[in-house]
């Protein structure tokens, strides 16, 4: 906002969003200030020798700042005395070089120990988010808690790292100036004492003031964000249905309603700084015109005026600078309790005590009256019981929505069933542990996901103590090892983020030799809807046929070569099996399968 | 302190680039319409600056006449004249922050403004090289950046060099000797802040890409729960973070460190210079060349200077800030629509229908040598259903963008009714088309405002009508707002097939001459799809239909398949037609439907 003077502890840097005329301050309000304080404290707990040097030198540094300019009144009222005076210089000198090693010794310790803080704040937030279940990730889009998230620790980082210890150096500046004022001159310390309360007074008063406006600007501004972000996402839109000129009319409103609000309150803002100037200013004229009159009555000298002025500049700095931080300390502590929400997150699908392990297993799966829904009141499986033998091939078809993905989520216990029972070689996979679980089976889905590293290392995601070689061969089974030989750098090509830089059948191919590697002993598949060239196509069903032989097999089905090759065909329509059969069997049948598959393979319309 | 998890580009970073050691002036037009204004705030710094450093002079007034005459109503005069001049300088801070202030809001709306209206005239093509989130920045961060370099301009960064140079001026004219003394302390300072601004930069660009490389890691982990969780790699992935983490922890620290010398030094110096001043002043004022005031004033003097000092880091920050946004502010404004109404381009009259194109080819950029269409050759009759069929990359898409004119051909022309699309006005050209684009987006709003986008004033009727030949009518009607119903980011939630439904009527509302659905029913079940071509066949009766799909089972029913492979056209002709004659269509038909498809049921 208004004034900007400086950090005086530790550098500024500019990469940081500051809190400047356009958006105003961050105006989050924590709901309980006692308590997140004490938890963030927990952090700095570790270190406490640190925060105790750090302590020391933010005394050292205020008496420092205090003894300085005392020294050089000093030093005016004894220039007649030369060795004196050079005692004094001297003296001075000494206290201004200490000064120095103390002002960059406090930033170079406060930086270490603030950003250590934080990396045990980042690492405990990240730990527990791998801890929760799904159903929290669902819940919301991922770049809102993303931001969420940034914003947040930002706001931590700002509070720790700088206006903490500026605030604590600013309340023993102003506590240590108006002690060495009082101990130096009574009369003249009182003077400038009466225009301190004023200060408070603006600050404060103003401070209230122009949080209400930037809150309405803050809203504003949001609208304006809003509009623009969709119009921009929906250019092509835009531009195909010539709605271009519509378009602006509306951005222009907008944009003048920020105009005048933004004016508004940047004036309001921008208050203080005059306002806190002219009553520096008086206390200078305070400061000199009592100065004077009291020197003239003997009762000071020249050298107390000019410590005097000097003090002025040492308690105003720190009230000049309370508007932004009441600001910055709301905000971190609001973010705070935002990132202890996420921390305080009940983590997923907790294993049961006696959770076993599950060694070899066969692959015999089974669902026995399972039931689920995602939201209350509205189920999503309604008493599926099912049974694969081991090896088999299980293909799910039905419309979208029905229920299949739902299964897939089941078996893999990102989700707890809420009725009945699913079963592995007998056993309920409830009364096994999740890790071990999931290390047995093996995962393709529709939307493939890949890390920005390198190829071979998004294959060794399937089993990280695999080789190299053991890599390879994956890729080989899984029809990968042909294409990934013709990328620039072979194996070791980076991709880029969620491996854009490689086609969607491309990816798949990575997804499988990554499944391969695995050795899963129970497969679940999602087949992409063909949105790739033939010969790929043909390559992935090759590769899938190896993948699957002698594996139980869940898949979600969309080719008729996987559905017409498999052992058992489960048509689910609104979360119920309504058929099963194999394909031969299921169309002899004429009912929903035989609609389906004359309506989606034969072009002609349903009856 | 670097923003931690700050996604989207770094803003202050500078570039090394020269030139761009002229961009910002280029901007400087949209400060001209507000000369006036501008100019008036800076001479109220003038002014304020030099009331302001009359107060050291009357400081040595109170001291010289007041104290050394024993004059007490001079001490008593002159205080009140600091009042004074403290309550002037006041009211004109106030009116030059009026005057500043009204100048940046205005700046900073116009500056959004123009960028706005620059991408509303934007191509495809010139939205494919910017993405939503890089124009954001853009018009937010950008020009706030620049708001803010202008704000600081015309107020606090041209009151601290007159500050400096009026101190150094009075103090010269006040001691020649003792002045000469400080000069030091100007190269000395600004030494300093070169040095460490230069050495400090690339650490804080260093310790920025560490940030990128942990927010990848964050980001990755969010939208790849399930491989995280399906692979149990929980523990893998902490690692990952830790070490990225601890890497940016030690860069910030670094980088901060050598930035935190900066403000202690600089207060070294003026300290020092102090000490000087009192040290050689001393024994001129005992020598009677200098009065015990004037010595004073030095010592004011040079604290006045202690902030406008420590204002210059600032300053090279926020410079080089506004550098870097002016440059990315530029390189919208410089961008010149993709597409362009031609010279004399007149209004497209009436059509029947008839598309041509004429050995047609396109790439999407200079440099690329493999185009995506290559010499096509094709004519679709009004009334007429012509199907494209293609794998990704076979340049489908890229063939009836050339339609709408949401790109140009490279070599080649597309005609409709014999009329070079170029020749006319892309505005009358699209009113007679309806687009479905492959990727559906639809803006928040209600159902209703959305079908009828193409056409606000629409009526109610043929809203309806729209969405019952898309086959969305029924499931908003389920909705218990219907038409009303808020889709959106505050809205409900439509799955994959709805939307795609809701932009095919959205398409046929404004009763276009040429449709064109491209892969528009990608996420509807096959069923619904029949319904719909059946629909849309019957109100697009003599209009021309394009259908750009890669699923075989939505061109079964075309009056004619084109398929195209690698730009070119391979072949063309009905489905059994196809079958019997062409190789490639009988190999997608199979990968997709598997062989003997014709032999069950």
């Amino acid at each position: 906002m208004a004034s900007r003077t400086p950090s005086l502890q530790t550098g500024r840097n500019p990469f940081r969003r500051r809190p400047d005329h356009a958006q105003g301050p961050m105006l989050e309000k924590p709901r309980y200030i006692r308590s997140t304080a004490l938890r963030l404290g927990t952090y700095l707990r570790p270190e406490a020798p640190a925060l105790l040097v750090t302590s020391s030198l933010v005394l050292l540094n205020t008496a420092l700042g205090v003894a300085g300019p005392y020294l050089l009144g000093l030093g005016i009222d004894q220039i007649a005395d030369p060795p004196k005076l050079l005692q004094l210089t001297l003296l001075a000198l000494t206290v201004y070089g200490l000064h120095w090693v103390s002002q960059y010794g406090l930033s170079y310790i406060v930086a270490a120990v603030m950003q250590r803080v934080l990396h045990s704040l980042r690492r405990d937030l990240f730990g527990h988010l791998q801890l929760l279940s799904l159903r929290f990730f669902d819940r919301q889009p991922h770049g809102q808690l993303m931001s969420r998230l940034t914003n947040d620790i930002d706001a931590i980082n700002q509070a720790l790292s700088q206006n903490l210890v500026e605030l604590a150096s600013s309340a023993l500046s102003l506590a240590a100036g108006l002690a060495a004022m009082f101990a130096l001159n009574r009369w003249l310390a009182l003077g400038s004492l009466t225009v301190l309360p004023l200060m408070v007074l603006s600050t404060v008063g103003l401070g209230a003031r122009t949080r209400k406006v930037y809150r309405e600007l803050q809203a504003q501004l949001a609208t304006l964000n809003g509009r623009m972000e969709e119009t921009f996402s929906a250019q092509r839109v835009v531009q195909a249905f010539g709605q271009a000129a519509s378009s602006i009319e509306a951005f222009e409103q907008d944009n003048s309603a920020v105009l005048v609000t933004g004016m508004h309150a940047s004036l309001v803002a921008m208050l203080l700084q005059p306002l806190m100037s002219v009553l520096q200013h008086v206390e200078v004229a305070v400061v000199a015109g009592l100065g004077g009159y009291l020197v003239l009555r003997g009762l000071a000298s020249i050298g107390t005026i000019v410590t005097f002025i000097s003090y002025v500049r040492l308690l105003t700095r720190p009230l000049r600078q309370l508007g932004n931080l009441y600001n910055s300390l709301q905000a971190a502590l609001a973010g705070a309790e935002r990132v202890f929400e996420v921390i305080d997150q009940e983590p997923e699908l907790v294993d049961a005590p006696q959770a076993v392990s599950l060694q070899d297993i066969e692959g015999q799966v089974v669902f026995d009256g399972v039931n689920f829904s995602y939201l209350p009141g509205l189920p999503v499986l309604k008493d599926v019981t099912l049974s694969a033998e081991a090896g088999a091939t299980v293909a799910l078809v039905g419309p979208t929505g029905a229920g299949k993905t739902t299964m897939v989520n089941l078996l893999t216990r990102f989700y707890d069933v809420h009725d009945g029972a699913i079963r592995i070689d007998g056993r309920d996979i409830r009364s096994l542990q999740k890790a071990s679980l999931r290390q047995r089976l093996g995962i393709v889905l529709q939307d493939t996901f890949l890390f920005s590293a390198s190829v071979l290392e998004n294959i060794r995601y399937g089993r990280l103590d695999a080789t190299d070689d053991e890599c390879i061969e994956a890729a080989t089974l899984a029809n990968a090892d042909p294409f990934i030989r013709r990328l620039p750098e072979g194996y070791h090509t980076q991709l880029s983020e969620r491996g854009s830089n490689l086609s969607q059948g491309q990816r798949q191919l990575l997804a499988i030799a990554r499944a391969v590697l695995g050795s899963p002993s129970i497969l679940i598949l999602d087949e992409a809807t063909s949105s790739v060239d033939t010969r790929t196509e043909l390559r992935i069903q090759q590769a899938l046929l190896r993948l699957m032989e002698g594996r139980t097999s869940f898949v979600i089905a969309h080719r008729l070569s996987t559905i017409r090759n498999a052992d058992q065909v489960l048509v689910i329509h609104e979360g119920r099996i309504i058929e099963r059969g194999t394909h031969a069997q299921l169309l002899a049948q004429r009912g929903f399968y035989y609609n389906l598959y004359m309506s989606q393979f034969k072009g002609t319309n349903a009856s | 302190m670097p923003r931690l998890f700050a996604s989207g580009p770094t803003t202050a970073l500078p570039h090394r680039d020269q030139k761009r050691t002229h961009t910002m002036r280029r901007l400087l037009p949209f400060v001209k319409p507000h000369r006036r204004d501008s100019i008036l705030a800076l001479l109220l710094v003038v002014l304020i600056t030099a009331i302001e450093l009359t107060i050291p002079g009357l400081v040595q007034r109170i001291i010289d006449f007041g104290i050394a005459e024993r004059n007490i109503s001079i001490v008593r005069q002159t205080t009140l004249l600091m009042l004074g001049a403290g309550l002037v300088s006041a009211l004109l801070t106030v009116g030059n922050t009026f005057f500043a202030v009204r100048v940046t809001s205005h700046v900073s709306a116009e500056l959004r403004s123009a960028l706005f209206r620059k991408i509303q005239s934007f191509s495809f093509s010139n939205l494919d090289q910017f993405h939503t989130g890089a124009l954001m920045v853009r018009l937010t961060s950008d020009v706030n950046q620049l708001g803010f370099l202008l704000l600081m301009s015309l107020r606090v960064f041209t009151r601290a060099p007159l500050r400096l140079l009026g101190s150094f001026v009075l103090m010269f004219l006040t001691n020649r000797q003792l002045a000469s003394v400080i000069f030091l302390l100007l190269p000395a300072t600004t030494a300093t802040v070169f040095l460490i601004t230069t050495r400090g930069w690339p650490l804080f660009g260093q310790a920025q890409r560490r940030l990128d490389r942990l927010n990848t890691v964050l980001q990755e982990n969010l939208a790849g729960v399930r491989v995280v969780k399906a692979f149990v790699r929980a523990n893998h992935e902490k690692a990952r973070f830790e070490a990225a983490s601890t890497d940016f922890m030690q860069d910030t620290v670094q980088a901060m460190r050598l930035f935190s010398l900066l403000v202690p030094t600089l207060y070294l110096f003026v300290n020092c210079a102090m000490a000087a001043v009192v040290w050689f002043g001393g024994p001129r004022v005992v020598g009677g060349r200098m009065t015990e005031g004037q010595l004073v004033a030095f010592v004011n003097y040079l604290l006045a200077m202690q902030f406008p000092l420590f204002l210059l880091g600032t300053m090279a920050t926020v410079y080089s800030a506004a550098q870097a946004s002016s440059g990315r502010i530029l390189e919208i404004l410089d961008t010149a629509p993709g597409i362009q109404n031609q010279h004399g381009a007149r209004t497209l009259p009436h059509v029947k229908g008839r598309v041509a194109f004429e050995d047609v080819s396109f790439s999407y950029s200079q440099q690329s040598d493999v185009p995506v269409l290559n010499g096509v050759n094709l004519i679709a009759e009004p009334g007429e259903t012509v199907a494209i069929l293609g794998a990704t990359g076979s340049g489908k898409s890229s063939l009836v963008h050339l339609i709408p004119r949401f790109y140009d051909p490279t070599a080649g022309r597309v005609t409709i009714d014999g009329i070079d699309v170029r020749d006319v006005t892309v505005q009358s050209l699209r009113q007679q088309l309806g687009v479905a684009l492959q990727h559906t987006v639809l803006l928040s709003g209600t159902i209703r405002d959305n079908i009828r986008y193409g056409q606000p004033d629409a009526e109610d009727e043929q809203v309806v009508a729209a969405a019952k030949a898309a086959q969305a009518h029924d499931f908003v009607m389920d909705f218990p707002a219907e038409y009303d119903t808020e889709i959106g980011q505050r809205g409900v939630r439509l799955s994959g097939g709805q939307r795609q439904r809701i932009a095919i009527a959205r398409a046929l509302l404004v009763k276009p001459r040429i449709l064109i659905l491209d892969d528009a029913t990608s996420s509807v079940d096959a069923e619904t799809e029949a319904k719909i071509e059946a629909a849309v066949q019957r109100w697009m009766v003599s209009g021309t239909t394009f259908i750009v799909a890669q699923r075989v089972s939505t061109v079964l029913r075309a009056d004619r398949i084109v398929v195209l492979e690698r730009g070119s056209v391979v072949a063309v002709g009905t489905h059994p037609q196809l079958l019997a004659s062409s190789s490639v269509y009988r190999e997608i038909y199979e990968s997709q439907l598997g062989s003997g498809g014709a032999a069950d049921g």
